[in-house]
């Protein structure tokens, strides 16, 4: 008989007993930054130590877990913690958005609507929306301590002055529960109508800065924005080459050195949905018509 | 007689063995200048930084009448409260422009930070209200985009005060504005101070070791020697009448070009 090479889920008990005490504290107070003792996992940090050690601290063996990394299952980051859980958890994973419970993530949320029975794990590289106009740390949490959001506004300003809109495309700035104000880890603001009254249960772990943060249930979440100069979602002129989609994000890739692209849908498992379907579609058609 | 907007009453402060401040008092009235005086070490700062809720006294306290009419000590305002004043009810003007300003952020966004944290979110009234104030400071429009990396000293120094005018405070600290610019920018930047200040009625407390400006700016003035204030009284009299030995040293000390 051999001993268990790990124990469930990678972390032991202890470790994840208190990571879970910090989401309890954190999905209490909406968009507040708990701090909590990240630990070293067995990958660099900028993989997702963060969401990692979220995503073991609650997942159990009768979930399903999916992972994506910018919307696609099968890239390095997304395949590899994927095999880390199969082998430390011994969980079924999944690629298809709807079968998931726990679906972890790096700058994306799925196109597919989430369900009460998932939990959306973010990975976030700087968690302090604040940094970037206020480096020191104490600063920043007597900030948002007492609520003073100003300088937020004067980055949005800022992007205005310079380039005649919001130019703010990624981690844009939003409010949660009408309090705090967070970073929604680097996720295309495309994304952020989907973070507002989400039916599923968001959590955001940045592991090298030991901080977490969440986003309860149907929690009312906002951008930012000026008066004159209101919230706008990312629009695509073209739709997906694949599966024809005109809702979803688009990623543009470069096809050749000609300057040659083509627009494809972020979401691998979206795209491929569509597509499944359109070939169903197609099949009938054509089993309904002539034979060639 | 209404009461002072105001007063410091005994204060004290040292840093270990060292008295840095020992027991000043005064009064300060709406729209009246200032100036403190005396050489490098004497005081001068500490007092300013106690005065403005940046240091905590040892003894004494500093009340201040807020804008709703209430008299009150500057250490029972919660910690919301005061920074709430230092944003809307009071300016500070740094000698050093980078403390007083975000060098990385545009002359605009610098301007209208203060009123983006009063909720003012509605981007064409905020620029409007820059280009404004830019003018009034006498900085042309056109460079309303830059950011004060790319500003001379003198701007600077203008852009920081009408980054603190923009809410149209009652009381301004100024620590040294005019120190490290040369004498012709300097000429100009104490004239538009004293546009502004007679304008908006302002209340200043002005550090300096420049006679010439504590002359030119303000009404009253505090000479300090070795954390004491030894003379005090209305500015042309202590300089054109000083009676206290160092004063006396100090006014015969100014050269003549």
């Amino acid at each position: 008989m051999t001993a268990r090479p790990y124990n469930f889920a990678y972390l032991d008990e202890q470790t994840k007993r208190m990571i879970r005490r910090a989401i309890l504290k954190a999905i209490a107070i909406p968009g507040y930054q708990v701090p909590f003792a990240s630990r070293e996992m067995p990958m660099p940090y900028g993989w997702g130590t963060g969401g990692v050690q979220l995503t073991a601290s609650i997942i159990g063996p009768d979930d399903v877990l999916k992972v994506i990394d910018q919307g696609a299952d099968d890239t390095t980051n997304a395949v590899s913690i994927r095999a880390f859980f199969a082998k430390t958890a011994g969980v079924e994973t999944t690629t298809d958005t709807a079968a998931a419970t726990v679906i972890q993530t790096r700058h994306r949320v799925p196109e597919t609507p989430l369900n009460p029975d998932q939990i959306l794990v973010y990975q976030v590289p700087i968690p302090e929306p604040l940094r970037f106009l206020e480096p020191r740390e104490t600063e920043t949490r007597t900030m948002h301590a007492l609520a003073e959001y100003g300088v937020m506004h004067v980055k949005l300003y800022e992007d205005i002055a310079r380039h005649g809109h919001i130019a703010t495309t990624y981690a844009y700035p939003a409010r949660v529960a009408d309090r705090y104000i967070m970073d929604p880890s680097p996720i295309p603001k495309f994304d952020n109508p989907k973070l507002d009254d989400c039916p599923a249960l968001q959590l955001f772990g940045a592991g090298r800065e030991k901080r977490n943060y969440a986003i309860p249930p149907h929690t009312r979440v906002v951008s930012l924005d000026f008066e004159d100069h209101p919230f706008e979602r990312t629009k695509f002129d073209a739709a997906c080459e694949f599966c024809g989609a005109s809702d979803s994000f688009l990623d543009e890739v470069v096809i050749d050195d000609k300057g040659g692209r083509m627009f494809v849908c972020s979401d691998t498992d979206y795209c491929q949905k569509r597509q499944a379907a359109h070939a169903r579609e197609d099949d009938g058609v054509e089993s309904r018509g002539a034979a060639k | 007689m209404t009461a002072p907007l105001l007063s410091a009453q005994a204060l004290s402060k040292r840093y270990g063995a060292i008295v840095a401040c020992r027991d000043v008092s005064f009064d300060l009235s709406e729209g009246e200048a200032l100036a403190i005086v005396g050489e490098s070490g004497s005081g001068k700062t500490t007092l300013l930084n106690l005065i403005a809720g940046a240091l905590a006294p040892d003894a004494g306290e500093v009340v201040y009448r807020l804008r709703d009419g209430a008299t009150r000590a500057l250490s029972s305002l919660s910690d919301a409260e005061r920074r709430g004043l230092m944003r809307t009810d009071w300016g500070f003007v740094h000698q050093d422009s980078s403390r007083g300003l975000r060098m990385n952020v545009s002359a605009g966004g610098n301007i209208g930070e203060r009123l983006m944290a009063l909720g003012d979110c509605h981007y064409g009234r905020i620029r409007e209200n820059a280009l404004e104030w830019l003018g009034r400071v006498e900085i042309a429009a056109a460079r309303v985009d830059d950011q004060p990396t790319a500003y001379s000293g003198g701007m600077r120094q203008r852009l920081q005060i009408a980054r603190n005018l923009v809410t149209r405070p009652r009381l301004m600290f100024m620590d040294e504005p005019t120190g490290g610019l040369d004498v012709s920018v300097q000429a100009r930047l104490l004239d538009l101070l004293r546009g502004l200040i007679a304008d908006m009625g302002l209340a200043v407390v002005l550090v300096t070791h420049d006679l010439a400006v504590a002359r030119l700016l303000s009404h009253r003035i505090l000479v300090m020697k070795e954390s004491q204030v030894v003379e005090s009284g209305l500015t042309d009299r202590v300089l054109d009448d000083p009676q206290a030995p160092y004063t006396q040293l100090l006014v015969s000390s100014v050269l003549a070009a």
